[in-house]
């Protein structure tokens, strides 16, 4: 059908890099080869270290490389936070602000983090440095307020001198 | 192994291991609360909805997903398990809109009347409700109403694990979560219309039948699909003698829960503009109402004059005492009756043993582990039995495919050999040896199963035979899928009397009668057909709608439509399904048996008198055992090469909602992708030797005629090969379903050969 050879070439055009194939292809090997599907949370994740943010065509491709439906990638994708859906800004900031955080000071914390920046959740700042989102539990209240820096680094006890230095760090005000 | 020993509200039963607190509870005949529990579907255990009470459990446990251990000791409706589910109802009606009286579900909906024993009186949700917007899902299903959606993902089960593709899916999490198809596509598969029965609630509904009638205003009916060679079981949902909609009638034998789209939405067709109420005949030139007195004697007029020089072309969907009438009528006159109108070869006529039928239980197929499917687009043609065969692949069945066309069929395909047309019986014959031949001999159970394309393929007989062959090879079963909603009733019937529908058609008759018959569809070669009628003396029709092609007829007789009369079809296992009517006929139209019958007696023949239509079946059946009757076994010799092979080839598909003439007259079906107008299909070797590009015009020419049509690609189509569907008046005029074309580009007319 013609719409699968546009899908094919549409799936040609979005490619990752080799270099990011060899990774996920790693990460399929942990699995039988009839479950390539369970590779596809460490996918789209490798995914997004390549691009950024995971655009409709980078699902659709990682959906034909694991041989799963599209709109199956797309579920995993939007059950967790952690996957841009859309372009973020060059560091994106997650603060905690589930209950046992939020009675530890997180919700001031995330005042000072808008403040700061100037921008509100799921903004991205306008020199494109800083995108600030609100994120769910992370496992470590006992720590809080925490802040995930582009969903790898996490920084805890983020009183309003840390988040200065941190936001000082990545190039801010 | 051991049973496993449960009490369920202190009645004690054995189960064998592996099952869930839930069959137990079926087995036992009591009920427990549930939306996303279906026996057919996996276990999601997503509504909390079956929270049951187990001795030493902690807190309440769900049924459905909660293995039964030896001794354990259920309570489903003490107070706990009460509490546990009222609590869950409470919660599932938080986000749920409390306004049964204008949803379209009300009256038939799983939440309503559970909310009625689990429910409180009123709400003590005093905050916003979430909204979901709506979704287009395509014509047939609507997603109007999506914040009636409880999350049980009974759809998205079915999608990915019934219908073999996952067209639905639930994005995000909590109580952002919803159900869409992915980037807003619509949902096509052919078995879609079952997820409108599987939703619990008023979220995913029938667009046809949306607020046409409520549950309590409509009468019953049970009925048999008239589509395909499965005999799907229906029930027939009437209001005021209109047909209003078609739903599932369970049979684990036959359809189990499910029916196809087009069995379910072709009723649609029986309410449109163009049924035929009253009689025509031709009065000079024009065809003008008249009554049944005058109609019939102009008929018997006509068909006497004709005599022994009259042929008789019923259509494959007719009633077996449709087919015993005709059969009889065709005996009486001295002429010929034969209901395989897309059949072009028929050179196993007399050198077969029995009549040809599935070889198995519909059920079994389910059960193969080994499966060799030959010439078949098994999801257009029999959507149900790809689902079984979808199921068996599921269970580790492997299945091999010997086609001219490489269509998804949505399951796995352990090894595929795609050859055109011309190469399918020399290909059968190759595979003696090779991968297929290792894998179909390293099973249990082996079939192999000849679909449409190979029983219309020119080669027919050949093909049968070399299956046959490789059958006893291999010791598999061999099966004929039945290109007919009734082919086996038609053998039963007598039929093909005196001469073949090809026969008939290649050397004209002087009179013809056309049983539920559009020559330019149904047929294997629609321009022979509308050649051989215009040069007949007297055409009669019996027909249900108006003529589409006005000039050949003499007279139209309106004849009852599916759903409108009673009668028997005979599935592809040899099942033999009565029905009766669910409505009566529209206007002055007749059931076709009791105008056979008229017809007859008014000629003076003997033995036509029925008064009943299980008079007419019982006299056609005479008291045979008809499974005793089925054999797939032809004395046709295996080999023998064809003629030379023409350079570019037609591969035909009859497209699912072009097959007959409810399915052509229903909107719905006709809205859907499936229904698009065809494509000129090749791959691409043969698309850039012609010089055209995809989308673009070309003109396709056969020994017949020519017609103009956009070009498209599938790389799964063999070197040489058009593909372009038959059944669709856009490629009528190029006649034969097989055989040699020639192609060249439209736009600037510089094409090559």
């Amino acid at each position: 059908m013609s719409e699968i050879a546009a899908a094919t070439s549409a799936a040609r055009a979005n490619a990752l890099s080799d270099a990011s194939l060899a990774r996920i292809d790693r990460e399929i090997a942990k699995y039988p080869p009839e479950w390539k599907q369970s590779a596809v949370m460490a996918a789209l994740s490798i995914a997004q270290d390549e691009r950024g943010w995971l655009s409709t065509e980078t699902m659709d491709f990682v959906a034909g490389y694991l041989g799963m439906a599209p709109v199956a990638v797309y579920e995993v994708a939007t059950f967790y936070n952690m996957y841009n859906l859309k372009p973020t800004g060059k560091h994106k900031l997650t603060i905690c602000t589930c209950l046992p955080c939020g009675l530890q000071g997180s919700l001031d914390a995330a005042d000072h983090l808008r403040n700061r920046l100037k921008v509100d959740f799921n903004e991205t700042t306008p020199d494109g440095n800083f995108t600030l989102k609100e994120g769910e539990c992370m496992g470590a209240c006992a720590m809080a307020p925490v802040i995930l820096v582009n969903n790898k680094r996490m920084c805890d006890y983020m009183s309003h001198e840390k988040i200065d230095a941190l936001i000082k760090e990545l190039g801010g005000e | 192994m051991s049973m496993l020993k449960i009490e369920i509200d202190g009645s004690e039963l054995e189960v064998p291991h592996g099952s869930t607190v839930m069959d137990a509870v079926n087995k036992l005949g009591t009920y427990v609360p549930h939306f996303c529990y279906h026996r057919k579907l996996s276990i999601a255990a997503n509504c909390r909805m079956c929270l049951v009470e187990v001795e030493k459990a902690p807190k309440p446990l769900p049924a459905c997903a909660t293995p039964v251990t030896d001794g354990m000791k259920v309570r489903t409706n003490s107070l706990a398990a009460k509490n546990a589910q009222n609590g869950v109802m409470e919660f599932l009606l938080i986000n749920h809109p409390l306004d049964c009286p204008i949803c379209d579900q009300g009256g038939e909906c799983q939440l309503q009347d559970l909310a009625v024993g689990y429910g409180k009186g009123e709400s003590r949700y005093q905050e916003e409700k979430r909204v979901v917007f709506s979704k287009n899902l395509g014509p047939l299903v609507a997603a109007e109403e999506m914040s009636r959606c409880i999350q049980c993902t009974r759809c998205v089960r079915f999608g990915a694990e019934i219908a073999g593709t996952m067209e639905l899916g639930m994005i995000n999490r909590g109580e952002h979560s919803e159900i869409v198809s992915f980037v807003g596509q619509t949902v096509d598969s052919e078995l879609s219309g079952n997820m409108i029965d599987l939703c619990p609630v008023g979220a995913l509904t029938s667009k046809p039948f949306r607020y046409a009638a409520r549950t309590w205003e409509l009468a019953r009916r049970r009925s048999v699909s008239p589509h395909d060679s499965v005999g799907a079981n229906l029930v027939v949902q009437v209001k005021q003698n209109r047909v209003l909609r078609v739903l599932p009638l369970e049979n684990e034998d036959v359809n189990e829960c499910w029916i196809s789209d087009r069995d379910r939405f072709s009723y649609e067709a029986l309410n449109g503009d163009d049924r035929l109420q009253r009689p025509l005949v031709r009065r000079d030139g024009q065809l003008q109402e008249t009554d049944w007195d005058t109609a019939l004697g102009e008929v018997a007029a006509g068909l006497r004059k004709a005599g022994k020089d009259f042929g008789l072309l019923a259509a494959s969907s007719s009633t077996l005492e449709e087919f015993y009438l005709a059969s009889r009528l065709a005996k009486s006159l001295g002429g010929a009756a034969d209901f395989r109108l897309r059949h072009c070869d028929f050179s196993a006529d007399g050198k077969r043993q029995g009549i040809p039928w599935l070889g198995m239980p519909i059920a079994e197929l389910q059960k193969l582990d080994r499966v060799l499917l030959v010439g078949s687009f098994l999801r257009h043609d029999q959507p149900l039995l790809a689902h079984r065969l979808r199921q068996a692949a599921k269970a580790g069945a492997k299945i091999c495919v010997v086609h001219s066309a490489d269509d998804d069929l949505m399951m796995p395909v352990a090894h595929r050999i795609i050859v055109r047309p011309s190469d399918l019986p020399g290909a059968l014959d190759g595979l003696e040896e090779g991968e297929i031949a290792q894998i179909m001999q390293s099973g249990e159970k082996a079939a192999i199963i000849l679909g449409n394309f190979a029983q219309q393929h020119p080669d027919a007989a050949r093909i049968h035979a070399s299956a046959e062959s490789l059958a006893r090879r291999w010791n598999a079963c061999l099966g004929v899928l039945g290109d007919a909603a009734n082919g086996i009733g038609g053998y039963l019937a007598d039929l093909p009397v005196g001469a073949s529908a090809g026969a008939m058609v290649e050397a004209p008759r002087r009179a013809y009668m056309l049983l539920n018959t559009e020559p330019e569809f149904d047929v294997a070669d629609p321009v022979r057909a509308l050649r051989a009628l215009r040069s007949a003396d007297f055409v009669v029709s019996l027909s249900p709608f108006r003529p589409g092609v006005e000039d050949y007829a003499h007279v139209v007789l309106p004849m009852a439509a599916f759903t409108e009369t009673s009668g028997t079809f005979v599935n592809c296992e040899g099942r033999v399904q009565s029905f009766e009517a669910a409505v009566r006929p529209l206007g002055e139209a007749r059931p076709a048996w009791k105008i056979l019958r008229q017809l007859g007696t008014l000629m003076g023949f003997h033995d036509f008198e029925f008064d009943t239509s299980e008079q007419a079946r019982d006299a056609c059946l005479g008291g045979r055992n008809v499974s005793s009757l089925l054999s797939n076994a032809t004395s046709v010799a295996a080999s023998t090469a064809g003629a030379k092979a023409p350079t570019i080839q037609r591969v035909a598909d009859v497209p699912i909602y072009f097959s007959d003439g409810l399915a052509r007259r229903s909107a719905p079906l006709q809205k859907t992708r499936q229904s698009r107008v065809p494509r000129a299909m090749m791959n691409e070797r043969l698309l850039s030797q012609i010089g055209a590009t995809s989308g673009g015009p070309v003109k396709v020419a056969s020994a017949t005629g020519a017609v103009e049509i956009v070009v498209g690609v599938d790389n799964g189509l063999p070197d040489g090969c058009v593909r372009l569907a038959g059944a669709h008046s856009s490629t009528a005029l190029l006649g034969a379903m097989f055989g040699e074309l020639s192609i060249e580009r439209a736009d600037d007319g510089a094409g090559a050969r």
